[in-house]
């Protein structure tokens, strides 16, 4: 048996160390002095002059308000029409059309990016001539094309998670009178909260950090984080870049941090809950 | 609930989702499709129309040109199969570095195994292309690995790493790794272990019994983790740029190339269009795998 145990844990020693060798490697030198990056300036490191370089860096400031901004309109919009495909593909049975809707949800997840930038952009263009709207790219052109994309991976969580219930519970509240929406706003939306969070965290993730599609479908004077980012970086490291992406990194762990404290106590409540339950029927 | 709503409220359920995705997803390929067989010229759009009017008559346009042009330029065929080449070996390699850290997580503790997946989904919720970034500060000639190795003594001249196939399979892997460890964990947790006692008691070594039961049994589970990471790195284009060659592009770069540096509309759609073409098989071979992942969970 110890044989077999042996490289399973050896590979994951060394998967763990490649996924995060990287990005110890890049919050060190977010504290080095020296401008060249990997040479290590021991004589006046570590020190913080990158982080109050990026304070004033109103180009990075401003594009990161922007893709705040985008992220937070086009998660929302992902994570209704998400809902609603997860919805139908989980509750609705043999419905005409399923198959169409099931087969474009899911491409989006694997299509190479840049033929959904190049499609979306073209659409775009051939629309604005057609009627007129959307005139030109930018921020809006921007969000349409992240709720696309972003609205995939939200049916997928909805759906799973759907899945995982039966539903009996929304027929006996409709047995007891209650009506459609009512039931789908007492029984199945609080069943599926959970997914709905992580639906929306993940797609406000995906927009934040998409770069490929949002070339394509981004104007002058609409430049995404990312795209500030990668004009930076195509040309080699530089150390502003470096403490910009240990400020994310850390906000990343805060947040999955807190939220799996908070799932646990919601699980542990839950149990609790089971258990009273079971002890009043006793 | 397929009792519970009303046929109205199905059909806006439904009805809502499939209409934004017809819009934004289906009717552009649509376009893609039929710029593809335009003609570049100089004008606002910047390619022939499709249907002309001629004393009256509707006439279609079709022009091949795009296309011919893409076989017979050396170039474009190179990339093509340059990009096949270099996701075939992205694929395998995080195969062979997820498929046994999926089996170590699946058999970890109870208290352990969250704790692990969850360090594995990690850094998919950090920024992609700063993951992407911090491999050229390791590989770049005065990078901290090539600084490392001749501070050891190993090496006396720095090693070109970066603008290399190797890196570009190293960012391919370091990006993709989750999405081929997820569903293989996903489908190795599922295994019965009495399967591989019964092999024990019947004298199989645990390497046979490995390779006779554990393998075959996880084949979805590689199937789906391959189709996820080769059909996107396929068409790649982040890793590439910044860590590949310049004197091979991969054919997500050709694309992007062409319609922002050449203005080649009918070129650029043709290029999407061969690669979905390629790509038309696995994209249905996942789809039909997530089908069952999420309709088999019941």
């Amino acid at each position: 048996m110890r044989e077999r145990r042996l490289v399973p844990r050896l590979a994951l020693v060394l998967g763990f160390a490649f996924l995060y060798g990287p990005i110890l490697s890049m919050i060190v030198f977010s504290f080095n002095n020296s401008r060249l990056v990997t040479v290590w300036d021991a004589a006046h490191s570590p020190t913080l002059k990158w982080y109050g370089a990026l304070l004033h860096n109103e180009q990075i400031l401003g594009a990161a308000w922007l893709s705040i901004r985008i992220a937070v309109v086009a998660a929302s919009v992902a994570v209704v029409l998400g809902t609603l495909a997860g919805t139908a593909l989980a509750r609705l049975g043999a419905f005409r059309g399923r198959l169409l809707l099931a087969g474009m949800v899911t491409a989006p997840i694997v299509m190479p990016e840049v033929i959904t930038g190049l499609s979306l952009l073209l659409m775009f263009v051939a629309l604005g001539q057609l009627i007129g709207w959307p005139k030109g790219v930018g921020a809006l052109t921007i969000t349409l094309a992240h709720i696309t994309f972003c609205m995939a991976y939200v049916t997928v969580v909805v759906q799973s998670r759907l899945a995982g219930f039966d539903e009996s519970l929304e027929e006996a509240a409709m047995d007891l009178g209650a009506r459609p929406a009512r039931v789908f706003f007492r029984i199945t939306l609080p069943l599926i909260l959970p997914a709905i969070v992580s639906g929306w965290l993940l797609a406000f993730t995906l927009s934040w950090d998409d770069l490929v599609i949002t070339q394509f479908v981004a104007g002058p004077g609409s430049s995404t984080l990312p795209m500030v980012i990668f004009s930076k970086v195509r040309f080699g490291v530089t150390p502003d870049v470096n403490a910009l992406a240990t400020i994310m990194v850390l906000l990343v762990a805060t947040g999955v941090a807190i939220s799996t404290v908070w799932m646990r106590y919601r699980e542990r409540r839950r149990a609790r809950d089971l258990q009273l339950a079971a002890a009043a029927n006793l | 609930m397929a009792r519970l709503t009303s046929a109205a409220g199905r059909r806006l359920i439904a009805g809502i989702p499939t209409g934004w995705l017809l819009l934004l997803f289906l009717v552009p390929f649509i376009i893609v499709f039929r710029i593809s067989f335009s003609e570049v010229r100089l004008a606002i759009p910047p390619y022939t129309p499709l249907l002309t009017f001629r004393h009256g008559s509707p006439a279609l346009e079709l022009h091949w040109s795009a296309y011919q042009f893409l076989f017979t330029d050396p170039l474009y065929v190179s990339s093509y199969l340059y990009s096949l080449k270099v996701a075939a070996v992205s694929t395998l390699c995080c195969l062979a570095l997820g498929y046994p850290m999926a089996y170590a997580i699946a058999h970890a503790g109870s208290a352990t195994r969250p704790v692990l997946l969850m360090l594995i989904v990690l850094p998919f919720w950090t920024s992609f292309l700063l993951r992407v970034y911090a491999w050229i500060g390791l590989l770049k000639n005065n990078g901290v690995i090539n600084n490392l190795l001749m501070s050891l003594g190993v090496i006396h001249h720095p090693l070109a790493l970066l603008q290399t196939d190797f890196a570009v399979y190293i960012g391919i892997v370091y990006s993709y790794l989750p999405f081929m460890i997820l569903p293989l964990y996903a489908n190795l947790e599922k295994h019965d272990a009495a399967l591989l006692e019964a092999a024990a008691d019947l004298g199989a070594r645990p390497a046979r019994a490995f390779l006779r039961i554990t393998v075959p049994q996880s084949f979805p589970g590689i199937v789906a983790g391959s189709l996820l990471v080769f059909i996107p790195a396929v068409g790649e284009y982040v890793i590439p740029t910044l860590l590949g060659r310049t004197d091979q592009l991969m054919i997500g770069r050709v694309l992007s190339d062409e319609f922002f540096e050449n203005r080649d509309w009918p070129v650029a759609s043709a290029v999407a269009i061969l690669i979905l073409l390629l790509l038309v098989v696995p994209i249905l071979l996942f789809q039909r795998y997530q089908r069952r992942e999420l309709e088999g969970a019941r």
